[in-house]
């Protein structure tokens, strides 16, 4: 299989599906003639020309209001918001409009709207433009939620995405951007809604996202070294959410520990925690633990920041700890 | 302007069945019969009819909190919508919106929306999507003068000015949101004048003037269809009663209220049509009449409609 960088994957994906479906479209700021803020949409514009890779003012609610309008009207907008923390300015377009319209229209309605925006921390670039704000989301009946790890994932899953008939979050890690994997050859999808393990083991189960899957890969070599084995399950959509896969890894391993980047408090490790122990609390021979960021926003000096991110130490200490 | 009587006969009714069908639904909701919130729009008829009578079928509509007349002006069907607002499983939604939701996507209507202002970018994408498709359709936006200082307000016309979408952006300034005048919550008179901040062209009509919306709409429609973008489109008018069933107004006074019955516009029209020798009073009467009895039906067919059932309470989330 070639390699690819995640940049790279997602570019693919967006201009195979832009080659097969006309009524796809991206659009947002500084996607065009630009490329895109971290380089993502590069040779679209050249490719499809301005009026299938628009560049818009810096307006949020009108980069998604009017993606609802025209995915309520039979197009297929693939929406960029440059930084995840900007999903504050256009959450009424998400939440109240793109999510709602179709329940509270009987049915009658639907919004196949691709909102591609990016999170994470690891780039010193602060409080505003760092977040993992994906519970926001999965908190709001209606949204698909996704979050790729890999290449292969984040092409695949992205072309699921925009084939979808449901407004979806796919929500990019900017530190991931540039990391390489292996990305099938051809035209292939990743159905949103399963999970991957993306390490098999017996000892302990760990549930990853996004970047944090890749500090989980890095704890398990550690831990293998000391007799440990942990499985690594990566949802790579926390909406819908593979539960089974989750619960037949803790039925083999009966430990759990959850990895996400966002703050801890309320995040999406929570509704895994709860689940599983709603569903499989016989199959527990520890309680589960959670991992993430502390309750405070990101902060900016690479000391601080180093200190918010979970890190692989973290992961190896909270595995051990459970005996 | 010439109407052929049929056109001014068929623009009469669509006034009379608003008017018909919201002060049906004052009194069902006094009754107790309506849950929820209710948003009449009695007193605005012109603007919906003057505007929404010019569509073709390829166009879109996104309406208001205050949307059943921009429903019954598109030709909505009555009886659907009362079976809505009454939360039975044959309403337009299956009883899963309600008054503030009221949706035909198979007339391109968007939607009602709770959210004041929200229409604004939901009716530029879908003009958007008629220009992405060269389909020649337009969309038309109601919001009122009080949606006018939302940000959805601003970004919308800004994004359909330099993209020059066909869409007309059509102000139902009402005088009020809610208990909030207009002097009270923006620095203009005219929202119109807000146009020129976009380099759109902006009109401020009598929106209680049948003929004055239709001209100004026309003009609009014609512009949005031969690809010169927006208009900003403002019709003074006011509605008869409170901002929702319930609502006491001791934001306003009495005399405020009787001098605007003084321009109904549904009797302005049937004066001129009266005039013109359109039609005589007695058929004038036999409109309402008839009208009256479209609606009872309406009532009648949701209050014999069943209620949802439990299990649908998790069903249309998602599309396959
Ligand atoms: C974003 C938002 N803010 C506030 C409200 C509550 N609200 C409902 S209608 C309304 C007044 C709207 O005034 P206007 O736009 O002039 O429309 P009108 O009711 O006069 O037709 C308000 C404040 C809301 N539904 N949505
Ligand atoms: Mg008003």
């Amino acid at each position: 299989m070639p390699e690819m960088t995640y940049s790279e994957a997602i570019n693919a994906a967006l201009r195979e599906e832009m080659q097969r479906d006309p009524k796809v479209y991206i659009l947002g700021e500084d996607v065009g003639i630009f490329g895109g803020c971290f380089g993502v949409t590069k040779g679209l514009f050249e490719e499809f020309g301005p009026g299938r890779v628009i560049d818009t003012p810096i307006s949020e609610t009108a980069i998604i209001g009017t993606s609802v309008g025209a995915a309520a009207a039979g197009l297929r907008p693939v929406p960029e918001i440059m930084f995840m923390d900007f999903m504050a300015v256009c959450l009424d377009e998400v939440f109240n409009q793109a999510a709602k319209m179709r329940y509270m229209f009987g049915g009658r309605a639907k919004i196949p709207m691709t909102v591609r925006t990016v999170c994470g921390a690891g780039f010193g670039a602060a409080a505003q433009h760092s977040q993992s704000l994906e519970a926001w989301f999965t908190h709001i009946p209606g949204l698909k939620v996704v979050m790729p790890s890999t290449p292969a994932d984040a092409k695949g899953l992205l072309i699921s995405a925009i084939r979808d008939n449901n407004p979806v979050m796919f929500i990019e890690h900017k530190v991931l951007y540039g990391t390489s994997g292996p990305v099938p050859e051809g035209e292939y999808t990743i159905p949103l809604g399963k999970a991957d393990i993306k390490r098999e083991g017996k000892d302990v189960t760990i549930v990853a996202t996004s970047m944090m899957v890749h500090k989980a890969l890095a704890a398990a070599e550690t831990l293998a070294a000391e007799g440990i084995e942990v499985e690594i399950v990566d949802p790579r959509t926390i909406l819908p959410l593979d539960k089974d896969t989750i619960l037949q890894s803790v039925a083999k391993t009966g430990k759990l520990v959850i990895v996400e980047e966002a703050v801890k408090f309320g995040g999406f490790g929570g509704e895994i925690a709860a689940i599983v122990t709603e569903e499989a609390f016989d199959l527990l021979d520890a309680p589960i633990k959670r991992i993430g960021a502390p309750f405070v926003p990101v902060p900016f000096s690479p000391v601080l920041e180093n200190a918010y991110i979970p890190s692989a130490g973290s992961i190896v200490n909270t595995v051990k700890s459970l005996g | 302007m010439s109407f052929s009587k049929e056109r001014l006969l068929e623009l009469y009714k669509s006034m009379v069945t608003i008017r018909t069908f919201e002060e049906t639904a004052a009194e069902l909701f006094a009754n107790g019969e309506i849950p929820g919130f209710v948003h009449l729009y009695s007193g605005e008829e012109a603007t919906a009819v003057g505007v929404i009578s010019q569509l073709e079928p390829q166009d879109y509509i996104a309406s208001t909190h205050r949307g059943h007349g921009h429903l019954v002006a598109r030709g909505g069907d009555v009886a659907l919508m009362f079976a809505e607002l009454f939360g039975r499983q044959t309403g337009y939604c299956k009883g899963k919106g309600g008054s503030m939701h009221i949706a035909d996507m198979s007339l391109g209507f968007l939607g009602a929306n709770g959210i004041v202002g929200a229409g604004l970018p939901l009716a530029a994408g879908a003009a958007f999507a008629c220009k992405y498709q060269n389909n020649n359709g337009v969309a038309v936006c109601f919001f009122g003068d009080g949606a006018s200082n939302r940000a959805t307000f601003h970004e919308a016309l800004n994004i359909a000015s330099i993209w020059k979408l066909p869409v007309i952006f059509v102000c139902e300034n009402n005088m009020y949101g809610i208990s909030m005048s207009q002097e009270r919550h923006q620095n203009i008179t005219d929202v119109a004048d807000r146009a020129s901040a976009y380099g759109i062209p902006g009109i401020s009509v009598d929106g209680n003037e049948l003929f004055a919306v239709y001209e100004a709409a026309e003009e609009a429609i014609r512009r949005a269809r031969q690809g010169e973008g927006p208009t900003l489109m403002e019709c003074k008018t006011y509605r008869y009663r409170g901002h929702f069933e319930g609502d006491a107004t001791v934001y306003r006074c009495e005399e405020e209220l009787q001098s605007w019955k003084l321009k109904d516009p549904i009797n302005r029209v049937k004066k001129r049509m009266i005039e013109m020798g359109v039609f005589s009073e007695e058929e004038n009467q036999a409109i309402w009449a008839e009208v009256k009895t479209i609606v009872q039906k309406g009532v009648d067919f949701a209050k014999n409609s069943p209620l949802p059932d439990e299990a649908e309470l998790v069903e249309d989330v998602y599309c396959d």
